[in-house]
């Protein structure tokens, strides 16, 4: 087990080195001028475009830029805008939304995902199945656009207009963890569906599978079959789904916020790009990466607890 | 979950596994049937299927493969995936006892305590993210309620007696570390775990190397003359059995064609499919001469023809023979054959 956690730590490090340098030379490759489009339709006086080029590196050849970012990402430094301001002040408190924003989808997609993907499996080819398969393919094929837009109406408006209660604040990010709850949802619903496809799936084969049969034989009750024969073979890929799915969650909740008001990682980058944010822009999807490589290296290491068979390569 | 005497006496007449009342044979099939529903329709993978053991005594079973040897093992196990399979007719009787009519609760005390099983891949058997130690002592902490220690030791003491090497370090390792000939010991010591009365082996060498399977077979034989529990040895292996067992049923079609103590069969089959499969053997004696394998495809199950199911391949066959299906002839005290002309095929009078 040690050796496999080193080698899987040592693993990250050539990872990471290279999604930096990707991102780096995506970004660098952008077209236009981010001095000149700073002053707008006025021309900029020619001593200050040279002090900017000079302060921001910009004359410098691509590599020895890259390796200005690089150590600067080493000690938690993400740069600066054009404007001035740090690059890392600017994302922590979007970062934070965006992170509260992503695990409670990530708490809802496992509760009812693994959930309702386990009682469909239980009960394959049954009316209950067929329901469950029917309700995720509907949350798929539903744009997230619409989710959010009518469960904001009906759970957020309506709700507490008739009861006067509001049990899922929808205006920003001002109510704690209640803020969260219907963006969350609404964020988790495609991946709701998938997982509880997937858990379904996975589980009903694991279900017929010859280790089950013998548990049968042993004549173990049907909980503890399940329980414990099927579920932990079972569980291998819904934890690497989950696990994978933690940064797209991150990445992918423009919408989401948008709707929600939610000040997150989303809306930042959209802008960013929109105003050839350069800095700005490769920080957030330097920080995207840091957590998809983080969240990958955490389900690697659940695998490892999970599987002895990849423990003891 | 008490111990071996949990049963409810009113239904299970020789429940406490002592002496055995009457004379009841300790296992008997009676006109087994079992379907599966697919999408072309009924598969008939067993129709009709009788046989008896006696405790202490190891029955081959026989044929082809696609011929209802394994369904009709789980029929008995009561492991069946049920839809698509179905028992449509007949009776597992146990020491008397029908199976197929008691409760799934009832079942499972049976099943691991009194019947156990081992199957053919040790490997897929087992389950591979529990430790084998783990997963042989979880019979005495399920069905005895044991503490973990308990079981540990007495999962080493298993271990011992199907010879693993070293089996104290062992016990905390996966399945996957071990080779195929221990895994396959792995599974035996967790079938005999509970000193059942019946043990069925589902063609237990098949998977492992030749010189492993005679390891194995002799660890079975060894395991079952000294318990005396009784064994269904389902084999391709017409080697072991000569060696292993007592009687042979051979299957075809999903039904026992023929049934004879060992040597009675092998000195002179009463039925043309078990010819065929006898002079199939390559033979020290016949070395040289090519071997007369059964020509011909195994009946389709979903649209069993009338008469013999067995009269395309049949040498033997006559013009009543796919017509009218043979029943199962008595020929002897110990001895059927479902052959209208088992008397030609004993007398050897043909190929
Ligand atoms: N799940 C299933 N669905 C449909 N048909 C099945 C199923 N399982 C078994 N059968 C049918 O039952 C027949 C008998 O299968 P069985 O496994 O008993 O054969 P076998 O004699 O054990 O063969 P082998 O020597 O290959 O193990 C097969 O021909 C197959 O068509
Ligand atoms: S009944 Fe006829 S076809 Fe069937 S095995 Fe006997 S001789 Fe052959
Ligand atoms: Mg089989």
């Amino acid at each position: 087990m040690g050796r496999y956690v080193i080698r899987r730590l040592l693993q990250v490090i050539p990872v990471l080195l290279g999604a930096t340098f990707l991102i780096f030379s995506v970004v660098f490759a952008l077209p236009g001028d981010p001095i000149a489009s700073m002053a707008g339709d006025k021309r900029m006086p020619p001593h200050i475009v040279a002090e900017l080029t000079e302060r921001y590196h910009l004359d410098d050849p691509f590599l020895v830029q890259y390796w200005h970012y690089l150590s600067g990402l080493l000690q938690g430094d993400f740069g600066e805008t054009f404007a001035g301001g740090g690059v890392s002040e600017i994302i922590a408190g979007k970062f934070q939304v965006s992170l509260n924003l992503a695990l409670t989808a990530l708490v809802m997609e496992t509760v009812v995902g693994v959930g309702l993907g386990f009682y469909a499996a239980l009960r394959r080819g049954r009316a209950q199945d067929t329901l469950v398969l029917a309700a995720t393919l509907l949350l798929i094929s539903v744009p997230t656009l619409v989710t959010g837009f009518v469960l904001q109406l009906l759970l957020g408006v309506e709700l507490k207009r008739s009861t006067g209660i509001d049990f899922f604040p929808i205006s920003g990010a001002f109510d704690g963890w209640r803020s969260y709850l219907l963006p969350g949802f609404v964020l988790a619903g495609t991946s709701i569906a998938y997982l509880t496809r997937l858990t379904r799936t996975t589980l009903a084969e694991t279900l017929r599978a010859d280790y089950v049969r013998t548990a049968v034989a042993k004549g173990l009750p049907r909980r503890r079959i399940v329980g414990r024969h099927a579920l932990r073979n079972a569980l291998i890929p819904v934890v690497t789904y989950l696990g994978a799915d933690l940064g797209t969650l991150m990445g992918s909740a423009v919408i989401t916020e948008t709707i929600f008001n939610l000040p997150g990682l989303g809306q930042e980058l959209f802008r960013s790009i929109y105003e050839r944010q350069q800095p700005v822009v490769v920080g957030i999807v330097t920080l995207l990466v840091l957590v998809y490589v983080l969240a990958n290296l955490v389900v690697d290491l659940l695998y490892a607890v999970l599987d002895p068979r990849i423990r003891y390569e | 979950m008490t111990g071996i005497t949990g049963g409810t006496p009113s239904m299970l007449p020789a429940w406490g596994g002592g002496a055995v009342p009457r004379n009841e044979p300790l296992l008997a099939v009676e006109d087994l049937h079992v379907e599966f529903a697919t999408r072309q329709g009924a598969v008939k993978a067993v129709n009709g299927v009788d046989y008896t053991l006696e405790a202490g005594e190891t029955l081959a079973v026989l044929g082809e493969s696609g011929s209802g040897k394994s369904v009709t093992a789980q029929a008995i196990m009561g492991i069946l995936d049920t839809p698509p399979a179905r028992v449509t007719r007949g009776r597992v009787l146990f020491r008397g006892t029908d199976l197929l009519g008691l409760s799934e609760e009832n079942r499972a005390r049976v099943r691991g305590r009194r019947i156990a099983m081992i199957f053919q891949d040790a490997l897929s058997a087992l389950n591979p993210v529990f430790t084998v130690g783990w997963q042989i002592g979880e019979m005495f902490r399920v069905h005895q309620g044991a503490s973990r220690r308990d079981a540990e030791r007495r999962a080493v003491e298993l271990m011992d007696r199907v010879r693993i090497p070293g089996a104290a370090r062992r016990l905390h390792d996966y399945p996957h570390q071990f080779s195929g000939g221990m895994r396959q010991r792995i599974m035996i010591a967790m079938a005999v775990a509970l000193e059942p009365e019946l043990l069925i082996a589902d063609e237990p060498t098949t998977a492992l190397d030749v010189t492993v399977q005679a390891q194995i077979m002799e660890l079975l034989t060894e395991i079952q003359r000294e318990s005396g529990m009784g064994m269904i040895l389902i084999t391709h292996d017409l080697g072991v059995v000569a060696d292993a067992a007592d009687k042979i049923a051979v299957m075809y079609g999903g039904r026992i064609v023929e049934h004879a103590l060992v040597h009675d069969a092998y000195r002179a089959p009463a039925h043309p499919y078990t010819r065929g499969l006898l002079d199939s053997i390559p033979r020290i004696d016949r070395k040289g001469r090519e071997l007369h394998a059964i020509t011909g495809l195994p009946p389709n199950l979903l649209d069993m023809p009338p008469g013999c199911s067995f009269a395309p391949r049949c040498p033997y066959r006559q013009g009543d023979c796919a017509v009218e299906a043979p029943p199962l002839h008595r020929i002897g005290p110990t001895r059927g054959s479902a052959c209208h002309y088992w008397r030609e095929v004993l007398d050897g009078s043909h190929g």
